[in-house]
Parts: structure tokens; C-alpha cells; sequence
């Protein structure tokens, strides 16, 4: 097990000449950038953890002239805010970041989709957006952005949903394949990345992937922005290198009693104490897309399982039956258990429920209810039927 | 209930009549008057030419395009895990106690809806609400009580 400690960067955050980097981007061919993304070992920066530089590999391989750049900002996952705080803070770096990899494919198009719930940064993004256009103008090179609303549905931060409610329609997520390399946005060849991940690449080509492959571990390469919240003395975003155990993480971000840390919000993990130094906090252990919420031992693990289902309940999009029904089952069922209606052994139906769906679900949601769900019942079962 | 008047042409026209333009419309129409009425969607259904059952599926599907009146200022209390642990109910019963009404109601005035909404993405600054389009932060009983006053004016 390769373990890195806790050690923060500012890569994110850290100013930077943005023509500069630009310009160096231009220089390079398709394929240098594309190689470049490749080498640092990049992951997406949502949660999925998908290769960037793949992602911009196949997009780049589609013969279509029309293909698009999407960011998404549709940043939903409960306990997730660092991409509010990216572009609040370095929002010509996400437009830098598109602007490249639009190079790196052939993409003249790129769209924001930005949650509803961050509306009131739009003023700011705008008069920023502006001079970034005004910049790309000067020099001749032909690229736009523009911004697209959510509405108040986590649901369209997976990418297919996400096209749909760029087009026009209900979010609900596609069957794949078709992946959105092939056909994506308006049924393009589109890559869509997250906010972070954009910003990461405009770093690699500013650093060299050499010093950016530096950061972290062979599963999980760089250093990420964290959302840390929940029982902790110190609230708030850090950009931390990839490869701390949980227990490293703890003794700098706990209050002195925290029982349980939950990875990558309500589809992500729950990890216990006495789990907290076997784990890294990484694709080799449990990944996350930025999400750290801390309980201490005053919290009740039932009310926060309860918490999850009835957000994931209510964000289903309700299309096919193994999460719509899966979801509403769950719910019921550890209220049952709790009550007393149903005995304790009705746990392990719910168990196998969460595993039906991980493997019936059309899209992410009810694919991952089962990781809160089961991490959950399995490290606190007391807690969940007493 | 209100009159859309001429908005809804002019919406088509700036943001087009294409299925895509289905969104943004709704939207500037919920950024004004908070909600969707019937009419509102049957025009925008006859501006796009499209059916109003599209206009209702869609909209319905979208929490923050409302399909019932809502007040003049849609307060949302975020209920999600961090905000919850941070006294979400305390904030929801202070609430409650100043504008006479419960979540999901509208005062008769027309002033305020109070809503529970999922993760706004404020949950280190948590309790966090949504006035309209404003996130307050950090919120007690006590200085949630001056934020909304200042929206009572």
C-alpha cells in the first residue's frame, strides 16, 4: 500500500498567466496535448474517475466537424462545493481549460451546464467570460462558451441527463453505449468534463505531466480539492496530494472524536474508525469526487442513512424500476427496521436489494445507493436497528 | 396568478424556438414571477410548437421550476446531512414562528414560500438556506429572523 501522507498543494487556487499557458497549448499539436493529459495519469475530478486524457483521445478520434466541450458544473453531491468555490475564485482557468481541450479535439463549442442553486454567481462568470472572449479574439483563435442552467435536479450532474437538459428535456440519463465521445450533446462527439478536472489540465500543460505525475500514487495520480464538512473544527476546501490514509485525514481535519468519515457524499462510502489507517483516501481505496463529512460519536449513523435515502427517494429520476422502487424500498425498510415492524434479519433483503440495483440500474444514482446503503448497515448494524 | 403578457413572445425570440430554448424560457419566466402557470406553459407550448404536455413533463421534472403558486420570495432550507446535524430544524421552526406558515405553504400575502430543498452546497457554512436566488450562510435562529426581514420590506 502506497501511502503519500497528508501534504497540502495549490495548484488549483495559484494564479497563473492564463495567455500564457494558452499559447503554449497552441503551439503543441492535438496529439502533444492529448499525450500530455495521458502521461500525468489524470482521473476525472467528479467522482467517476474516468482517464481525462482517454476521454479526449476518443473524442478526438470522431471524424464529425461539430463536436462540443461540455463543463459540468452541476455539482449535487451532497457534501460537495468546490467547484462553486473554482469558479467563484479562478473561473478564466475553467474557460482556459476548455478552450484546450477544445483544441485537443476539434471542438469550437464549449457549454457550462451551472446548477440552479449557483445562480447568483452568474453576473461575476459573465464579465469574466466576456474578457476571456475578448483575449481568444485578439489573438484569432475561434472558440465560445456559453452557460446553461439546472433547475434544481442532482440527477443532471451525470452526463447523459445532462444532455438531455441542455436539449431541452427531462434529465433523464440515455442508455449507453452510445458513450458521449460518439454521440453526445445534440448527438455530437462531445467530452465532458468536470470543473476541477478542466482546471487540473490547464496545470499539467502550465507544469509538464513529468511534474504533475509527481503528485500522488500509481492509482491516483496529482492532488485534489477537498469539501470538507460535517464535525470538523475547520470547515471548508483544501486541495490536498492524492494517497493520505483516512486516519492521516482525520488527525488533521477531526474534532478529537469523530467515529465515521463519509467519502464521496451520499453514493459514496462510509468508513469507520477502525478502518480509518488500512484506507486510502484514492481510486485504490475510496475514491471520491471531493466529498469528506465528518460524524462524531454524538451523531446517529441511522439518521444519516436515513438522510441519503430520502435524498436519493426524491433525486431518482424515476425512469427505470430498480432505482425508483430500490430507493423507496430502502427507505421503508430501515424505518421498518428501526420501528420494530420488520426483525433485524430484514437488513440482509435491503443488502441484496442495494446489490440488485447496483447491477440493474440504468445510470450512476442507483448504481451507487447501495455504497452508502451497504457501508453503512455493515460497519454500524446496531445503530441501525436499535 | 399573473399575466405574461407579451414575455413569452419575447422570450422565443431572444433565446429561439427550438426545443433547446425550452429551458431557458421557463427559467426567465420562474426568475420573475416565481412559478409556472397553465397559461404561461400553453404560450410557450404554442411559441415552440410544441405540446403542452412537453412543456408540463419537463417543467414538472425540474424542482426549481415551480408548477404552483409560490410567493413572491421562495425561501429554501436546505435538509441534507451537514445542515441537518447544524440545526436545519431549528432554522425551519423559527421560520415557521415569523412568517406564520408551514414548509410547503405560501403566507396569504403572498410574500413567502417556505420550502426544504437537497444540498445547496454550502455545508461548511451549514444551516444555509436559498432566498430566491441568494444563499445566507451560517444561520442561527437569530440572524435567520434578520435575513428574511429584510425581505419583508
Amino acid at each position: 500500500m502506497e501511502n503519500k501522507g497528508l501534504t497540502k498543494v495549490d495548484l488549483i487556487f495559484e494564479s497563473i498567466d492564463i495567455m500564457k499557458v494558452m499559447k503554449k497549448a497552441f503551439e503543441m499539436t492535438s496529439d502533444e496535448i492529448i499525450q500530455q493529459i495521458l502521461e500525468s495519469g489524470l482521473k476525472g475530478r467528479g467522482g467517476a474517475g474516468f482517464p481525462t486524457g482517454l476521454k479526449w483521445k476518443y473524442t478526438a478520434a470522431e471524424k464529425d466537424p461539430e463536436k462540443y466541450i461540455v463543463c459540468n458544473a452541476d455539482e449535487g453531491e451532497p457534501g460537495t462545493f468546490k467547484d462553486r468555490e473554482i469558479l467563484d475564485k479562478v473561473a478564466s482557468k475553467v474557460y482556459a481549460g476548455m478552450t484546450i481541450a477544445g483544441k485537443a479535439m476539434g471542438a469550437r463549442k464549449g457549454f457550462i451546464y451551472l446548477r440552479g442553486e449557483y445562480r447568483f454567481l452568474l453576473p461575476q462568470l459573465f464579465a469574466e467570460l466576456h474578457k476571456f472572449h475578448k483575449l481568444i479574439n485578439e489573438i484569432g483563435y475561434d472558440f465560445s462558451i456559453e452557460y446553461r442552467m439546472g433547475s434544481g435536479a442532482y440527477i443532471c450532474g451525470e452526463e447523459s441527463a445532462l444532455f438531455e437538459s441542455i436539449e431541452g428535456f427531462r434529465g433523464e440519463p440515455r442508455n449507453k453505449p452510445p458513450y458521449p465521445t460518439v454521440s453526445g450533446l445534440f448527438s455530437k462527439p462531445t467530452s465532458i468534463n468536470n470543473v476541477e478536472t478542466l482546471v487540473t489540465s490547464v496545470m499539467i500543460i502550465e507544469k509538464g505531466a513529468n511534474e504533475y505525475f509527481k503528485l500522488g500514487t500509481k492509482d491516483s495520480r496529482g492532488s485534489k480539492v477537498f469539501s470538507i464538512s460535517g464535525d470538523t473544527p475547520i470547515p471548508g476546501i483544501f486541495e490536498l496530494e492524492l494517497g493520505m490514509t483516512v486516519q492521516e485525514f482525520v488527525n488533521e481535519f477531526g474534532d478529537g472524536d469523530t467515529k465515521a468519515v463519509q467519502v464521496g457524499g451520499a453514493s459514496g462510502f462510509c468508513v469507520p474508525r477502525k478502518k480509518f489507517k488500512d484506507t486510502i483516501i484514492g481510486f485504490e481505496g475510496v475514491p471520491t469526487g471531493g466529498s469528506m463529512k465528518l460524524f462524531n460519536s454524538s451523531r446517529s449513523m441511522y439518521n444519516v442513512l436515513h438522510n441519503y435515502l430520502d435524498f436519493f427517494a426524491e433525486e431518482s429520476c424515476g425512469q427505470c424500476t430498480p432505482c425508483r422502487v430500490g430507493c423507496q424500498q430502502l427507505l421503508k425498510g430501515v424505518e421498518k427496521v428501526k420501528k420494530g415492524e420488520s426483525k433485524s434479519t430484514y437488513l440482509n433483503e435491503l443488502v441484496k436489494l442495494a446489490d440488485t440495483m447496483k447491477v440493474a440500474s440504468k445510470c450512476g444514482l442507483g448504481q451507487s445507493v447501495g455504497n452508502a446503503f451497504k457501508s453503512i448497515v455493515e460497519n454500524f448494524r446496531e445503530e441501525i436497528i436499535y | 396568478m399573473y399575466h405574461t403578457g407579451n414575455m413569452v413572445k419575447e422570450l422565443a425570440e431572444k433565446h429561439g424556438r427550438k426545443r433547446e430554448s425550452l429551458m431557458p424560457i421557463l427559467q426567465d419566466i420562474v426568475k420573475k414571477y416565481n412559478y409556472l402557470t397553465d397559461e404561461a406553459m400553453v404560450e410557450v407550448a404554442t411559441e415552440l410548437d410544441i405540446s403542452a404536455a412537453e412543456v408540463y413533463g419537463t417543467a414538472s421534472f425540474y424542482t426549481f421550476l415551480d408548477t404552483q403558486e409560490r410567493g413572491k420570495n421562495v425561501i429554501r432550507v436546505c435538509k441534507t446531512i451537514t445542515c441537518s446535524m447544524k440545526g436545519k430544524n431549528d432554522i425551519i421552526s423559527t421560520l415557521e414562528d415569523i412568517l406564520k406558515i408551514k414548509v410547503g405553504e405560501t403566507t396569504p400575502d403572498k410574500m413567502f414560500t417556505l420550502l426544504e430543498t437537497n444540498c445547496i452546497g454550502w455545508c461548511h457554512k451549514a444551516p444555509a438556506i436559498l432566498i430566491n436566488d441568494m444563499p445566507y450562510t451560517d444561520l442561527t435562529p437569530e440572524t435567520v429572523i434578520d435575513v428574511v426581514k429584510g425581505y419583508m420590506r
